[in-house]
């Protein structure tokens, strides 16, 4: 059903004034496949999603979904065509319980699309999602306004919002930061769910360790530049993520 | 040490079970249940529509007309409500009563259509004009989109006046309504049925995708939802309202000219929502109503009544600072009792 690819990155490049946040990332991405995104700080992940999910417009370059060219097109255009996200700074809607939160993304046109749902169908279909990644249907959790929840129900929330629209490619910005680890735990049991499901996903994280063990590729980003493309144990390993990372390279020789 | 036989007491607050009252079967137990829950919402219901009736019976033309400007201003500060919970917060709500007021005159002067077809030619063309004039900036948040606004109907009133067009300076002349009663029902049940109709919208899935791109457009967008679209859809809505309010003011004063696109109807919204508590339409209305009152009441102290207004803002946004609906709300429902300790 697929073209060779789901997502190709051609010469992306986006620069803030004098710096360049991206500078001539290439990648392809094919159906059903997992790519972690990994960096320092600052080596600009999160700037080279926002390029590929439309909230920035890229200088240079071309991003391609399915063989469409959705370079520069509006972010919610690019979710109907399949492809969601999370952001890294996670905004639940504070006042509102956080099922309501889900009823957002279910009002989208892909998610009528998909789940066809009516007003007043959409509270049960929003508990289902949040079911989906941990939010216990029973109890009060769903319930609570999305303002009082612990950080890790947050980020999780965060995650069901984007899963509400039925993506085909699912693009998570360092979902795991400020989670315990019995959080990130079980979050990644979700997210070896997902891709069972198949859905092809690219994540940016720090916490390298939980990566490799869930992705097919990595990409190693410094100041804006793809360092290296490869396998897992390839990319940890090698002398240029070592050097990326440095303060942290203790991490990193770890593995 | 003997023990001292003095009863002690605390102050124990007591939740009225609004919940249980209003979502079960419990809230038709008895008469006083239905009272406590119908009383504060049929009360003013009623007393917006008796009143006119009251006061036009006993002769008291000048009271009776306050509460057609008090409606009107009433439906204006719904709509300036309407737009700050999607995050527009607008100083220019003059724009939208200007524009609807001068399509409704010019209609009636220029064309002599009737007032039942200028009401409503003007409540759209209102809402279309001050669309496409903020068309442009509905990219901008916060306090950058308020500067425009206010720009816009200051711009319009040096336009007319500079070009003499639509009258100038003069205005445009209108038809009356054929008497008081039309006009006053007109405007109560407009008012009851915008109340009525935003608060239904806005608790729809519609108004929950409203509301949260208010609080944050970013995670709306990642929602895979046009914003920018959602917004269009509310600007109209809301000038439409306002542009309705201005339509009822020309038909009722007779007249539409600069005035109408005077700073007052730009402030008096957001004031109103500032003292009436925001978020819940009753909040504006209250306080639109508040003001409206108090405004004629201090006429006869002449310009100390700006220095008394100021005076009576300040201290309700410093002293209750939710806003005053939402104040009576929360005290009608909790109540504290003091208990003795055991």
């Amino acid at each position: 059903m697929n073209a060779d690819f789901i997502l190709k990155v051609e010469n992306l490049s986006k620069h803030f004034g004098g710096v360049k946040a991206v500078d001539n990332v290439s990648f392809k991405l094919t159906d059903g496949e997992f790519l972690g995104i990994i960096g320092p700080n600052g080596a600009g992940k999160t700037t080279l999603l926002n390029l590929i999910t439309g909230f920035l417009k890229p200088d240079t370059g071309k991003v391609y979904y399915r063989r469409k060219n959705i370079t520069g097109m509006q972010p919610h255009r690019i979710c109907e065509l399949g492809m969601a996200r999370t952001l890294q700074m996670v905004r639940p809607f504070y006042n509102l319980p956080a099922f309501k939160n889900i009823i957002i993304p279910l009002c989208s046109p892909r998610a009528l699309k998909y789940s066809g749902s009516k007003y007043g169908e959409r509270d049960d279909i929003a508990l289902d999602y949040l079911e989906e990644v941990g939010f216990e249907r029973d109890t009060s959790v769903p319930y609570k306004p999305a303002g009082i929840l612990p950080h890790g129900y947050v980020k999780r929330l965060e995650l069901a919002r984007a899963l509400a629209m039925q993506p085909e490619l699912l693009v998570l910005d360092e979902l795991f930061s400020g989670m315990s680890m019995s959080e990130v735990a079980s979050t990644m049991f979700i997210i070896e769910r997902l891709r069972a499901k198949g859905i092809t996903i690219i994540m940016v994280e720090h916490r390298i360790k939980e990566l490799i063990r869930v992705a097919d590729r990595l990409l190693l980003l410094n100041f804006g530049k793809k360092i290296l493309e490869g396998t897992p144990k390839e990319v940890v390993n090698s002398k240029e993520a070592i050097e990326a990372y440095l303060g942290a390279s203790e991490e990193v020789e770890q593995q | 040490m003997s023990k001292q036989k003095t009863r002690e007491f605390r102050r124990e607050r007591i939740d009225r079970g609004i919940h249980v009252r209003s979502n079960d079967i419990f809230a038709l137990s008895s008469w006083r249940e239905i009272a406590y829950l119908a009383l504060p919402r049929v009360l003013p219901m009623a007393a917006l529509l008796i009143m006119p009736l009251i006061l036009e019976l006993a002769g008291n033309e000048y009271w009776a007309k306050v509460m057609v400007i008090l409606a009107i201003m009433g439906i204006m500060a719904m709509s300036w409500d309407l737009l700050r919970m999607t995050g527009m917060f607008s100083l220019g709500q003059g724009l939208f009563f200007g524009l609807g007021s001068y399509v409704a005159a010019s209609l009636n002067h220029y064309f002599q259509l009737p007032i039942y077809i200028t009401i409503p030619i003007g409540t759209l063309g209102g809402a279309i004009l001050s669309t496409v004039l903020l068309l442009g900036t509905l990219k901008l948040r916060g306090i950058y989109f308020a500067m425009i606004t206010l720009a816009f109907p200051l711009l319009l009133i040096r336009a007319i006046q500079a070009t003499n067009f639509l009258g100038g300076t003069e205005g445009v002349r209108a038809a009356s309504f054929p008497n008081y009663w039309t006009i006053a029902y007109l405007a109560m049940f407009a008012l009851l049925i915008c109340f009525f109709g935003l608060r239904r919208l806005m608790n729809s899935d519609w108004g929950l995708v409203a509301r949260a791109i208010g609080q944050d457009d970013i995670a709306v967008m990642a929602s895979g939802i046009n914003v920018m679209w959602r917004k269009i859809q509310v600007l109209f809505l809301a000038s439409g309202i306002a542009a309705f309010a201005g339509t009822l003011m020309t038909h009722f004063l007779m007249y539409a000219g600069l005035s109408n696109f005077a700073l007052e109807y730009s402030i008096l919204p957001v004031a109103s929502v500032v003292i009436g508590g925001s978020g819940n339409f009753a909040g504006a209305i209250l306080g639109s109503s508040l003001l409206t009152l108090a405004t004629e009441a201090l006429r006869a102290l002449g310009s100390l009544r700006i220095a008394l207004y100021s005076l009576l803002m300040v201290l309700f946004a410093l002293l209750v600072r939710e806003g005053i609906f939402p104040y009576l709300q929360r005290r009608y429902h909790q109540f504290e009792r003091r208990v003795s300790v055991d």
